[in-house]
């Protein structure tokens, strides 16, 4: 029977030729990242709980700080040096303010065909390389952290055929909000999203950075495009060479295909408190929603891509009085580059705060909390209620452009409309 | 098999795990602390009223959003004796297996009982509530073992001995 390239890839994890869905198998991790949302957890069941411990290699595991950098409190401050001291006693590599995780972890380590777990749910992200990454919890971390190994049930995989291309003005958001709006918030549940055709092979790889990072809204175990000869230059150009790279079988099996005509994909506009309240902007904009602070950035949206559709909009122009606008690269990598292509002054210019790379205003605990009865239109991850501050205040989801072009005007609308 | 009866609890579809215990409360030292929080931007009063054995019963996709652990952590302090749910979010259900939290799905209970009912659950057999018994299947062996244990680094502990005794 044929395998997609999921199953494919816990097949060679386990060291199996052929592996099914529902299957239960003994896996080897090729690599675990864990960020400081919840390492100091981990670290306390590292000390308290385990008799010998020891770490099975270090060489695979990595810790980020992104979630509170720099640390925001005398609270946030002792997380921190437990996550720092446990990094340097245990040789695991420590990134401390560089970017945030699932940026870094694309940037350094994903190579296509390699099972990753990170404690954090948008580990999803591996899979723009052909990866598949998944988010544990901390006591599945420590045990993989520990033994070097997991258990995986053997997800079924919905596969997306994506055709042609998109138009101008609509962004590889728009398209995974819309699928996420019409599979719903548990649709891929315990599933893997697997994306391939014309359209996903002529994406860039920051595009479907955007795609799989948002495949956990629809409830995805992993989201995984299709590798290709554009994933082997984007490891080149970071210093890693491409080992395995698996596509799916003529005849493997999945749980529904779906197709999407890119050219038919329309800016979005979520509402409030859900990622699958699917709304068109074309509506949305109608109501002149009045906003009190608008986001760039996040691990789905900050990347030089989106930096670059929000300066697009802000150039030459002011953010509305009545807004505040907060923009935070991804990465080092990131803000360096913006800050050769001239962004960051437009971005300044234009009265934007630009923010060191962290989670920033999509955490709602470290940047950028909103008050209660406020909203905010982001490229963050969700809008769940209280998700970026109080639990009256309102998040609206939308692409970079579209929040840039809303905190000019003050309320909902697009640049079209500027 | 188990038994219990306990108090019932109901919610709606998509508790995510922000409800369940929002980010700003993340972080506080211990569970203790953070678990009068629980629920605080739906349900703000629900710490206060749960008690020892309640029983939560909700809809579809449970547990949705992030990996934070401290969500089944904080249902659990709250003494609650199992969830019942017609879906769980995928990292949300691996993470109570793995500290020792019951997970039941059921798709009709919802809709059959009312807030403040009580309920038995016959654990890997049926939920009863008034003279009416609705099937529920049981976990597999693997998952039974792990909450059996109260967990999976109990279990851990059980089955290699490499780890520490509470």
């Amino acid at each position: 029977m044929g395998m997609t390239i999921g199953e494919k890839i816990i097949a060679r994890a386990a060291g199996v030729d052929q592996v099914k869905p529902g299957d239960i198998h003994t896996v080897t991790l090729d690599r675990m990242m864990s960020n400081d949302g919840t390492t100091h957890l981990t670290v306390d069941m590292y000390h308290n709980k385990l008799k010998h411990p020891r770490i099975a290699d270090p060489e695979k595991v990595v810790f980020i700080m992104d979630h509170n950098v720099p640390a925001d409190s005398a609270k946030t401050a002792a997380a921190h040096r437990k996550m720092r001291d446990f990094a340097r006693e245990n040789n695991i590599k420590l990134y401390e303010g560089q970017g945030v995780c699932h940026q870094i972890m694309m940037e350094d380590y994903v190579c296509p065909g390699e099972l990753i777990f990170g404690a954090d749910s948008h580990t999803t992200t591996y899979g723009a390389l052909g990866a598949f990454g998944t988010g544990v919890g901390c006591t599945d971390f420590l045990y993989a952290m520990v033994t070097g190994q997991s258990w995986v049930m053997v997800p079924e995989t919905i596969r997306f055929n994506l055709h042609g291309k998109l138009r101008e003005g609509v962004y590889p958001r728009d398209l995974i909000l819309t699928i996420i709006g019409d599979i719903g918030a548990n649709g891929a549940n315990y599933k893997i999203m697997e994306f391939a055709g014309d359209g996903e092979h002529a994406m860039s790889i920051n595009d479907r950075f955007v795609l799989c990072n948002l495949t956990v809204e629809a409830g995805a175990k992993a989201g995984i495009c299709e590798p290709d000869e554009k994933v082997v230059e984007y490891c080149r150009e970071h210093g890693r060479e491409v080992v395995h790279m698996f596509k799916s079988d003529e005849d493997a099996v999945y749980a529904a295909v779906y197709d999407y005509d890119l050219d038919k994909i329309e800016p979005v506009c979520v509402r409030p408190d859900f990622v699958d309240n699917f709304a068109l902007l074309s509506d949305v904009k109608k109501e002149k929603v009045a906003i009190d602070e608008a986001f760039v950035g996040s691990c789905n949206n900050g990347r030089i891509d989106e930096m670059r559709q929000a300066a697009a909009v802000l150039k030459g122009r002011k953010v509305s009085p009545k807004v505040r606008m907060l923009i935070a690269p991804a990465s080092q990598a990131v803000y360096l580059q913006a800050l050769e292509e001239g962004l960051i002054t437009i971005f300044m210019e234009a009265g934007a705060m630009v923010m060191n790379t962290n989670c920033s205003v999509c955490w709602g605990a470290c940047q950028g909390v909103i008050g209660e009865n406020e909203v905010l239109i982001t490229t963050g991850t969700r809008n769940f209620k209280g998700r970026s501050g109080a639990p009256s205040s309102k998040v609206y989801m939308a692409n970079a452009a579209v929040c840039a072009a809303s905190a000019v005007a003050g309320y909902i609308c697009g640049p079209e409309d500027l | 098999m188990k038994e219990f009866t306990g108090k019932v609890w109901v919610l709606g579809d998509d508790i995510d795990t922000d409800i369940i215990i929002p980010t700003e409360y993340l972080a506080l030292p211990t569970i203790d602390d953070m678990k009068q929080y629980g629920f605080y931007p739906l349900r703000p009063e629900l710490p206060g009223l749960i008690q020892e054995g309640d029983i939560i019963v909700a809809g579809k996709n449970f547990g949705c959003g992030s990996s934070r652990e401290q969500a089944p952590e904080i249902i659990k302090a709250l003494k609650v004796s199992c969830v019942i749910a017609k879906s769980y979010a995928r990292i949300f259900f691996r993470n109570s297996i793995n500290n020792g939290l019951l997970l039941i799905e059921n798709d009709q209970i919802q809709d059959a009982v009312k807030e403040g009912d009580t309920l038995t659950v016959r654990v890997g057999e049926a939920l009863v509530a008034g003279d009416k018994e609705y099937p529920i299947a049981s976990l597999p062996d693997n998952l039974m073992e792990i909450l059996n244990a109260g967990g999976l680094v109990r279990a851990m502990q059980r089955r290699n001995g490499i780890l520490k005794e509470d």
